[in-house]
């Protein structure tokens, strides 16, 4: 019983991660229809920026949560400025090709970026510096840490803000309108192009923030570890329904479980492959995702 | 119209940027084989070539060999060379990946037309180039790779390290006699032919002196969170754990296991050895054994030369205590000259015959003999990582088993 429950808690670390990186992936989709598989990456340079952002304000901060705070919103903002300009470069210009061509640019990008930044920031590994001291805080048997709770609370609080944004604000009713029909909300005065430019923004924004929070936990970063984690966010995404945001999450959460369930019960070797079975089975069952609505294509 | 044309004009202009660009690159591309074919025939160097991983989650591994590569055919050519020629080593990444392994070591025979090759650490890595060298009659020697599997590919391939059948009997011995623990779990990495095969030999060893494996779970070269396993790990309550994995993975996993109140000592191999790890693990890993190649604290007076001339040379940097696969290096190469100036002959044919006559060859990592399976038969030591808060860390030695 314990160790389920230190199981449960291991997933849910785990699947939030997801959950956060999966937001990303959704907000596009919803937008563009374009799934953007150069997100990963970007969960990647946000790793990275918090990487060398942390040598430069580790410490001059009163207190430790106060440095992670700092790097973590300046390499969310570092991110958001990626997102940008990814947007305006790669997918802009050819937002009105068919859905291949944004698709396989998608790809060119994330290698592109994934190469580069192998050159960039070097193959090797590089050790995340600790951002905040770990203290152990013993429950019963279970052995939480107050890296993973931080980790936990934070990832919760950006997807709530990002529901707020989405549903409480004028910008995220445009975001609405443009994800529910480009022409029509172009027609009604929105600023497509910048509403567009602002969902980049946002979801590179989250991606980052889920890089920060990964290495905070597992201090080891390098420049292909948003290929796997990219990979089963968009699983997840897609589990939970793409282009909705409570299925990103829900999705997450479930992956994230099911992986730590595998390799707790099952066989740690069978890992990743639950992961694209999950996948494979949504689209054979319910091609939509547990949350998505089935969608009639227009012809 | 005058917006068609316009757009004419433009189509045209890229069509002749792009023109010029695939001339100026087949350019280029020319004038660098033509200076690689100059070097190639130069009479006056014999060229051997290295591929490693400069880059990737072994990359200590590949950095380490060269440098020990570097200073030894430094030294050789300092001392007047081999056959009256200068050694001259061409070296390339594989990225610490066995596909791109095969690619490099094909092109430093094709291209490069190499006499011989020295690599690589990670057995995986060796399994997927010896067969390239093999059918091109190339001697390779490697360092450190220490799967069985890698010199039974032919008669070609030879290495200068002990094999794994010993060193599982030796990690086995230790955890049984020294640590006198019955119970041991294992977490091995399922990608790594190393991994696998070093895990199998020490369940072999660790069962026949009586001991019990409680579990055995496993993990993917490149995986960042083990929490799962740890946690499966601990409900059976092991005594040590033996994780015969690379130096990366293994920081993480001391790190993750500590942080869910796993106290009991983690146990490994010579994949291990890395300033890397230390950093990666940090104090996690204090009261953690692995065996290795050798040990900076033998007093052995080529030895202590070697690491007085190590910290000399590459002292600036951070890592300037020579790890086990830089002394490897340093011996394969020097095994190498030895086998050449035996056979007073640069042909690999020639090389490959006096390499498997190799006997006694006294060396940084004591005296190497090659058998009739082209390995070497070598003792092994048992290392005590000790790490301090900042991450600076080094190995105490515990013991030395003898084969």
């Amino acid at each position: 019983m314990e160790s389920f429950l230190q199981q449960l808690i291991n997933g849910i670390s785990l699947g939030s991660i997801y959950a956060l990186v999966a937001l990303g992936y959704t907000m596009v989709y919803g937008v563009l229809r374009l799934i953007n598989f150069a997100h990963g990456d970007i969960y990647m340079l946000g790793a990275y920026f918090g990487y060398y952002l942390s040598r430069l304000i580790q410490g001059r901060t009163p207190s430790h949560l106060l440095d992670a705070a700092v790097v973590m919103f300046l390499s969310m903002l570092g991110c958001a400025l990626v997102g940008i300009v990814m947007e305006r470069l790669a997918y802009r210009p050819v937002r009105r090709a068919s859905r291949l061509t944004l698709l396989i640019i998608a790809i060119g990008v994330s290698l592109l970026i994934e190469y580069s930044s192998q050159v960039i920031f070097g193959a090797d590994p590089k050790f995340f510096p600790q951002l905040i001291p770990e203290t152990q805080i013993h429950m019963g048997g279970l052995i939480l840490t107050n890296q993973q709770i931080i980790v936990l609370f934070t990832a919760l609080a950006l997807m709530v803000l990002l529901n707020l944004f989405i549903y409480r604000t004028r910008t995220g009713k445009a975001m609405r309108a443009v994800s529910f029909n480009l022409d029509a909300a172009k027609l009604m005065g929105i600023n497509t192009d910048q509403i567009i430019a602002l969902t980049f923004a946002l979801g590179s924004a989250l991606a980052a923030a889920g890089g920060i929070l990964v290495s905070i936990n597992i201090p080891g970063i390098d420049p292909l570890m948003g290929v796997m984690t990219g990979l089963k966010a968009f699983v997840a995404a897609v589990l939970g329904g793409i282009g909705n945001i409570f299925g990103a999450v829900l999705g997450g959460l479930i992956l994230g479980l099911a992986e730590v369930m595998v390799s707790g019960y099952g066989s740690s070797t069978y890992r990743d492959a639950i992961a694209f079975l999950i996948l494979i089975a949504i689209l054979l069952f319910k091609p939509s995702g547990i949350l998505g609505k089935g969608q009639v294509e227009k012809v | 119209m005058l917006f068609s044309n316009t757009m004419k004009n433009r189509s045209r202009i890229h069509a002749l940027r792009n023109a010029a660009f695939v001339a100026a690159a087949a350019a280029l591309a020319v004038g660098f084989s033509g200076c690689n074919k100059k070097d190639a025939a130069a009479s006056d160097e014999i060229l051997i070539g290295h591929y490693g991983s400069l880059t990737g989650a072994t990359a200590t591994f590949g950095q380490s060999a060269q440098k020990g590569i570097e200073m030894a055919v430094d030294a050789i050519n300092v001392s007047g060379g081999v056959l009256g020629k200068k050694l001259k080593v061409i070296v390339e990444d594989d990225q610490g990946k066995p596909e791109e392994a095969q690619t490099v070591v094909t092109k430093l025979i094709n291209k490069d037309r190499v006499v011989a090759l020295l690599g690589e650490i990670a057995s995986s890595n060796s399994l997927a180039a010896a067969p390239v060298a093999q059918s091109s009659r190339i001697p390779m020697i490697s360092p450190g790779s220490t799967n069985p599997k890698v010199t039974s590919v032919g008669d070609y391939i030879f290495r200068v390290c002990f094999i794994d059948p010993f060193q599982g009997q030796v990690m086995a011995k230790f955890a049984a006699n020294t640590l006198k623990v019955k119970k041991v779990a294992i977490l091995r990495d399922i990608k790594s032919d190393y991994s696998v095969g070093l895990a199998n030999f020490f369940v072999e060893g660790f069962k026949g002196l009586g001991g019990e494996i409680l579990s055995d779970e496993s993990y993917s070269q490149g995986d960042k969170d083990f929490t799962a396993q740890l946690t499966a790990l601990k409900g059976k309550n092991p005594e040590a754990i033996f994780v015969p994995g690379y130096y990366t993975e293994v920081g993480l996993i001391a790190r993750q296991a500590r942080k869910l109140g796993i106290t009991v000592p983690l146990l490994g191999g010579d994949g291990w050895d890395s300033s890397k790890l230390w950093e990666i693990g940090g104090a996690a890993l204090n009261g953690c054994f692995y065996s290795n190649h050798y040990s900076v604290d033998d007093p052995s007076p080529i030895l202590q030369k070697f690491v007085a001339d190590y910290k000399a040379r590459y002292g600036k940097t951070s890592d300037s205590i020579p790890d086990a696969m830089a002394a490897l290096g340093y011996d394969a190469t020097l095994v190498l000259a030895d086998a050449m100036k035996r056979a007073q002959s640069s042909k690999p044919d020639s090389i490959r015959m006096a390499l498997a006559q190799t006997k006694g060859f006294m060396g940084v990592t004591g005296n190497t003999t090659l058998d009739e399976n082209r390995n070497a038969v070598k003792p092994a030591v048992v290392l005590e990582v000790i790490v301090d808060e900042k991450g600076n860390g080094r190995n105490k030695f515990k013991e030395s088993v003898s084969p």
